[in-house]
């Protein structure tokens, strides 16, 4: 038996999607090897509140003035405090930037094991993680030698399922902190206004060099708006100065796993395929019917961008 | 100032991954390695920090004699000292608590690394360096100010940006955006070889990680390729409704 915490993030008093994907999950794990499972969140008890929705037995929201500034070195030692106080030997979390800075730390903490960025999570007699390695072109199943485990969840992996219209009980309390935890602390935040993000958004449209000119990348833009999309892009067209490097999907780039990846004039070099190749449904578009993304696409256009991605806008409006 | 950059030595990423015997590894032959890709960022922020501001870099990875081309390479960039950490059986966790070693002994005033090696990908050396040695991390800085020993380093978060202030010492890891990182010039190249490289034994302890297996997923992809007449694409949109329900 071990009871799991698992740390929350949310924004304006709403859980991030991938917060209740963790919980489900250690609700998942919990229901195999018994043992309750909690939760942790910085300051927001409204949101907190929520996790109870997706299973959390008891949330802990830690609240202090010292927590007005964002720190990890003080938020992986509030994580700690609240394994503590749960008797909590795993941790959860999802492998979002906080995430995957926070998760080494909390592990270090509690002497513990860590394993990054899972894809899976079973109970075989012991926990055991698959996670994709070498740019996704292979894949391990990995444990923790330790009783004290740490796990980071690859966001838009695991399901999170609503089991509840109740809220978690809420326990409000003072972590210890002192100023020494806070000799890095984030001073600004810039949101892109009215963007979604790729790593966030269900749907990810992206383009690339097949698209020829910056300008073009209006179809790509188009077909975004009309499923409701963040827009992506490749290196090659981020190298070319056509779309910033936000926007970057693959190594150097971002690791995205959404519903939908649809590719729109991209090849599919190995470096773009190792940031979207966990997508559930792949859509490519390319002319070139050799293009390796055919390989891993779900389903695939061999046809010119520029007749086929408005025609496809357009049909999707009608819908 | 002492600079160390952490450098790690990975497979290229175009090349092709087979399964060792052991099925837990990758086969070796006819792999070609590289410097870990985000490690250039690394290697070209210690340097340019060293030209603006004035330091002393050491490169630093933790393996076998095979990696003393990584630290060839790193020579040949422009770091002053490099160490090969000797190691065998290590994950992540030894591997920090090598180079936690090596940064206390050179009394590092900043680690820098790059963002993830491209083999595990787990993105988890500096925060867990920072930890060990009780310092602040930035993970994924894609530009950095600094002044004097006050630091300002921006990340990309989840859509947008954040900003981080901190001091030295501590501990960056970099990624694309920070520097461009520069080609070795072949005179540099050559001057590397003859440069010492610096052997230690390393630090070992338990691991606390253990690979099971390793395989190459088989793709279940659907694998529907059609032309592009509309009746095709209209196939198509109406697949992504009713088979995969993503829209």
């Amino acid at each position: 038996m071990s009871n799991i915490l698992v740390f929350l993030e949310s924004s304006n008093g709403q859980l991030k999607r991938y917060s209740t994907e963790a919980i489900t999950a250690a609700k998942n794990i919990a229901s195999q090897i018994g043992g309750s499972v909690n939760a942790i969140i910085l300051n927001d008890e409204a949101a907190g509140k929520q996790a109870g929705n997706y299973g959390a037995d008891k949330v802990l929201v830690a609240k202090s003035d010292l927590l007005s500034k964002y720190s990890s070195v003080a938020t992986s030692k509030v994580i700690k405090e609240a394994a503590d106080k749960t008797s909590s030997n795993i941790v959860f979390m999802a492998a979002s930037s906080a995430g995957k800075e926070l998760s080494p730390r909390v592990s270090y903490l509690m002497g513990a094991g860590y394993i990054a960025d899972i894809v899976a999570l079973n109970n075989e007699g012991g926990l055991v993680a698959t996670k994709p390695v070498y740019a996704g072109k292979a894949q391990i199943k990995t444990k923790i030698k330790t009783a004290n485990q740490v796990y980071s969840l690859r966001p838009n992996v695991f399901t999170a399922n609503k089991i509840s219209d109740s809220d978690a009980a809420v326990e409000v309390f003072a972590p210890q902190l002192s100023d020494a935890d806070f000799s890095a602390v984030v001073t600004k935040v810039s949101k892109s206004e009215g963007k979604l993000d790729v790593a966030e958004a269900s749907i990810v449209v992206s383009g690339g060099r097949g698209l020829k000119e910056a300008e073009n990348f209006k179809l790509v833009e188009d077909l975004a708006a009309a499923l409701g999309a963040g827009v992506g892009a490749s290196r090659a067209v981020v190298d070319a100065g056509w779309r910033p490097h936000s926007e970057q999907v693959g190594q150097t780039g971002k690791t995205v796993s959404p519903n939908l990846y649809v590719a729109v004039g991209i090849s599919g070099a190995v470096q773009h395929l190792a940031g979207m190749s966990s997508s559930k449904f792949i859509l490519a578009i390319n002319k070139d019917k050799d293009a390796p993304i055919f390989k891993i696409a779900d389903y695939g256009i061999v046809g010119d961008a520029f007749e086929v991605v408005p025609k496809i806008t357009s049909m999707i409006k009608n819908k | 100032m002492n600079i160390l950059v952490c450098v790690s030595r990975v497979p290229d990423t175009a090349t092709r991954i087979n399964v060792g015997d052991d099925g837990k590894t990758i086969k070796n032959d006819g792999v070609k390695f590289i410097v870990n890709p985000y490690d250039e960022y690394a290697l070209e922020t210690g340097i340019r920090l060293k030209e603006s501001n004035g330091a002393t870099v050491t490169a630093v990875t933790v393996g076998s004699s095979d990696s003393t081309d990584v630290l060839r390479t790193s020579l040949a960039m422009g770091v002053d000292n490099a160490i090969l950490v000797k190691a065998e059986n290590y994950d992540s966790y030894v591997v920090a608590e090598n180079i936690a070693a090596v940064a206390k002994d050179i009394n590092a005033d900043l680690i820098v690394l790059g963002r993830q090696s491209i083999d595990f990908d787990s993105l988890q050396l500096s925060s867990l360096l920072g930890a060990m040695l009780d310092r602040p991390s930035v993970s994924v800085v894609s530009n950095l100010e600094i002044n004097g020993d006050k630091l300002v380093c921006e990340s990309d978060i989840e859509g947008g940006k954040e900003t981080v202030e901190t001091s030295l010492p501590c501990v960056i890891s970099t990624q694309k955006g920070i520097y461009d990182p520069r080609y070795p010039k072949l005179p540099d190249i050559m001057k590397a070889k003859k440069k010492p490289i610096e052997e230690r034994d390393g630090v070992s302890s338990d691991t606390k990680v253990e690979v099971i297996t390793m395989a190459i997923p088989q793709s279940s992809r659907i694998g529907k390729i059609v032309g592009d007449s509309d009746a095709e694409i209209e196939s198509i949109v109406s697949a992504l409704h009713t088979e995969a329900k993503v829209i």
